[in-house]
């Protein structure tokens, strides 16, 4: 028997759940609104406006998420500061001490990004969308993106710096989480971009890219459940099935069939796809989440 | 710093009394469950459960009966925080609430403590829980507030059969191996120590006398710290950042692919 099965489960439950989806969103849309500003082409300008403009207010809802779930929201800013000598506490080897941090900093980047899109469609002043662009903008670009990848992965981290069977047996939920994080926000972003009109050229490099997303996430998703050996028996129950149907099936197999053979569905296809793949994120985070609540 | 404190936990003279639980809810004016209404396990004499944030002492009843119930035992354990030497709670605690003492024992400061509950997660022996009426993660101080005015805890003093010693580690650890010679010497072969030494977790401070495996006892054979995971996890996650971002490249650059297949390496490592 797994030592992790003596443990005692946190309670960590649907605020957790949800901020774990939307700090994801928040993290992958800014990455990939990165990579279409540093790699794409003036066409996918539109598509990576929508990315920034994504990742603020999932990154602002995230941080509200967590707050709540604390039993004592009042000392939020106790995982930053000291609460008795008011400076600084940052531990390297504590997840949760970085994440808090990371939330800021990446917190920080998508405000700048974000008041550079205003600035750029007259909402802001127009000085303020140098922040996009030149040096400055690359700067911005290159340490948002960095700490967006943080944010996207460091929740499986998290869960598995623990002792709590699933989370802690495994060392590879950061990677499956990094990686539905910038699944999910492909979906996302196709969606918005179907309808704010932002090109089918962007739209089929998006599609593109959640199609090898989805098979990077089902080959992780295979081997996390081979990693857990002895302890993958807690997938003989409800949420394994849920996994199997919820994620595999609908949330991965069929989006893909649907990314290859778009006729399959006509028009409908791409957001179909999107919007299962949307689905399966959410659904991932709660079955690895609650199944370990349940042991 | 003073010298390293701590519980001899022997379960051999147990009575499965819950003194200790009493005396330690009295002296850390803990509140009852459910509002003190009387609620019972249903499947076992002992109705505490379990340890969490209003339960710092439980005593486990191991009730093992043949399903004809003609032979059968008990096995009595005052369970505890473990005061691990390398404690997980610790380490992962993200707003510095948990303190390690003068006296080597691990306390959690409940004005600190947010309720983040990451603590919960990170013990290895399931020791906290939240205290509805603090809103905190709580466990036992091994009565902080008594030790430093020089007081036994208050477990230890209730025990009746002194199957809690309280003392300096080293004079304990004499204590327990000197009582495992003579349990021996009467036969009894399985009495053995859990956490008297640094194999588990750098040494348990709070350390225990069994008699079957820790399995039996509800304690895991072979307790590991949180952090162990931390390298491997974080390095994982970082391939998938790189995989993540060539993913991005590939299907942002598609029309350069060719250059970027001819002229290659350089440029995807600048991702």
């Amino acid at each position: 028997m797994s030592d992790t099965f003596f443990t005692a489960p946190p309670h960590w439950q649907w605020l957790v759940i949800l901020y774990f989806f939307f700090g994801g969103l928040a993290g992958g849309s800014y990455v990939i609104a990165v990579l279409a500003d540093f790699f794409g082409d003036a066409s996918d300008r539109r598509l990576a406006r929508l990315g920034y403009y994504v990742a603020l207010p999932a990154v602002i809802i995230g941080g509200l998420l967590l707050t709540a779930d604390l039993t004592r929201p009042d000392r939020f800013w106790h995982m930053l500061v000291m609460s008795e000598r008011g400076r600084p506490l940052f531990k390297s080897w504590s997840p949760m001490s970085v994440g808090s941090w990371g939330l800021m900093v990446f917190g920080g980047f998508a405000f700048l990004s974000f008041l550079a899109v205003l600035a750029e469609s007259g909402r802001a002043p127009a000085a303020l969308s140098g922040l996009r662009h030149g040096r400055l903008g690359r700067i911005i670009g290159a340490l948002g993106g960095l700490s967006g990848f943080f944010l996207a992965g460091y929740t499986g981290v998290l869960l598995a710096v623990t002792n709590r069977p699933i989370w802690s047996d495994t060392p590879l939920l950061g990677l499956l989480f990094l990686v539905s994080a910038a699944s999910i926000s492909a979906a996302a972003l196709i969606l918005l971009g179907l309808w704010q009109g932002v090109g089918s050229h962007s739209i089929a490099r998006l599609s593109h890219m959640d199609g090898w997303l989805i098979v990077l996430e089902l080959l992780v998703l295979i081997a996390f459940v081979a990693s857990l050996g002895s302890v993958a028996r807690v997938w003989v129950s409800a949420w394994g099935v849920l996994l199997l149907l919820g994620v595999v099936l609908a949330g991965l197999v069929v989006p893909l069939a649907l990314h290859w053979r778009p006729r399959l569905l006509g028009g409908l296809s791409a957001p179909a796809a999107a919007v299962l793949v949307l689905v399966g994120g959410l659904v991932l985070r709660v079955v690895i989440v609650l199944a370990a609540e349940a042991v | 710093m003073a010298e390293p404190m701590g519980f001899f936990t022997d379960t051999t003279v147990c009575i499965g009394c819950k003194a200790c639980e009493v005396a330690c809810k009295e002296w850390n004016q803990l509140p009852s469950t459910n509002g003190g209404a009387n609620t019972l396990s249903g499947h076992s004499y002992d109705n505490t459960r379990q340890l969490d944030g209003i339960h710092w002492r439980h005593v486990k009843f191991v009730e093992q009966f043949d399903d004809d119930r003609h032979g059968g035992r008990w096995l009595m354990m005052s369970d505890v925080c473990k005061h691990c030497v390398q404690a997980g709670c610790l380490e992962v605690c993200p707003t510095g609430a948990i303190i390690r003492t003068e006296f080597d024992t691990v306390v959690i400061q409940s004005n600190v403590c947010n309720g983040c509950r990451d603590c919960i997660a990170a013990c290895p022996f399931g020791v906290i829980g939240l205290n509805p009426v603090s809103g905190t993660a709580q466990k036992c101080t091994l009565c902080y507030d008594r030790m430093q005015v020089g007081l036994t805890p208050a477990c230890a003093k209730a025990c009746p059969t002194e199957s809690i010693k309280f003392g300096p580690i080293k004079d304990l650890r004499q204590t327990a191996r000197a009582r495992v010679e003579k349990l021996h010497a009467l036969g009894r072969s399985r009495a053995a120590l859990y956490g008297e030494d640094e194999t588990i977790l750098g040494g348990l401070n709070s350390f225990y006398l069994l008699e079957d495996r820790p399995e039996v006892y509800g304690l895991p054979a072979h307790p590991k710290l949180p952090s162990r995971n931390l390298i491997p996890s974080s390095l994982w996650s970082g391939l998938g950042a790189v995989l993540v971002g060539l993913v991005g490249l590939v299907s942002f650059r598609q029309r350069r692919m060719e250059e970027i297949r001819g002229k290659g390496r350089e440029e995807t490592r600048d991702v």
